[in-house]
């Protein structure tokens, strides 16, 4: 077992996770809509960075991915505020949240990889 | 105030930071366990991700409808294990990566095939898990 590995993903997610919880928050303040646009912002954003890390040494892909993009983004907030919509009545935004996210996400890792590529892969 | 405001989240920046490692630490292992080799389908992190959203749908029906727990359970399973165990930002990434490497077919399955995973696992968990609690509040509410 190598345990540098798990610590380089556990710097990464004790950073990553708190970020998200600040950026949720922080959106929330600023925008009183039921749309969870604090998941969305940080579901793209660490999609674009995973992106960008795209040829990287492992060690950093370990604790800027795997720890930090990985402990930043979430499926399991995403989909549950994704049931509550739909619960709501709100089936369109329901509905609009999946699709924005998916689109906004491959979006922004097709321009991460594509900038990677670019820059240094 | 701002002091208080610091003395409020400081614990629940702590157990959301701590939650996350752990749950990293989880889907780390699990793609240890389970390693999908290059031009795959991505299986773990499908299951990774749709196990995480099975969870939050239990544990989130139970805060609200049963549980009156601690206010840093929530920040520290909820926020932080669970969002660190799944990700979005792999699942979009392994996409685009299936579709550079010329999986056209792998990386549209893997596409659609994890937000129906999840949004299933979140549904089923969470009508299940308040159906139960609903069967077992009209037992006790009988004499």
């Amino acid at each position: 077992m190598n345990w540098q590995n798990w610590l380089l993903v556990g710097a990464g997610a004790a950073v990553g996770a708190p970020l998200r919880y600040l950026t949720d928050r922080a959106v929330r303040a600023r925008h009183d809509t039921v749309f969870p646009w604090g998941t969305f912002t940080v579901n793209v954003a660490g999609s674009l960075l995973l992106g960008l890390l795209t040829g990287v040494a492992w060690q950093a892909q370990l604790v800027a991915g795997t720890g930090l993009c990985g402990a930043l983004t979430t499926y399991s907030t995403f989909s549950y505020e994704t049931l509550r919509l739909a619960e709501e009545d709100a089936a369109l935004l329901a509905a609009a949240n999946v699709g924005l996210s998916l689109a906004a996400g491959l979006g922004a890792a097709f321009l991460g990889a594509g900038l990677a590529h670019a820059w240094w892969a | 105030m701002q002091h208080t405001a610091w003395r409020d989240q400081a614990p629940v920046l702590g157990v959301v930071a701590l939650g996350g490692v752990l749950g990293a630490w989880g889907r780390y292992g699990a793609s240890l366990l389970w390693p999908v080799h290059a031009g795959g389908f991505p299986w773990t992190i499908l299951a990774v991700n749709a196990a995480g959203c099975a969870v939050i749908g239990v544990f989130l029906a139970l805060l609200d409808e049963a549980w009156a727990a601690h206010r840093l359970v929530r920040p520290f399973f909820g926020t932080g294990v669970l969002g660190g165990f799944t990700t979005f930002s792999t699942y979009a990434v392994d996409v685009q990566r299936l579709f550079h490497d010329g999986h056209p077919g792998t990386a549209l399955g893997y596409l659609a095939a994890t937000p129906l995973a999840a949004l299933a696992a979140v549904w089923s968990a969470a009508t299940a898990t308040r159906r139960a609690l609903r069967r077992r509040g009209h037992r006790e509410a009988r004499p």
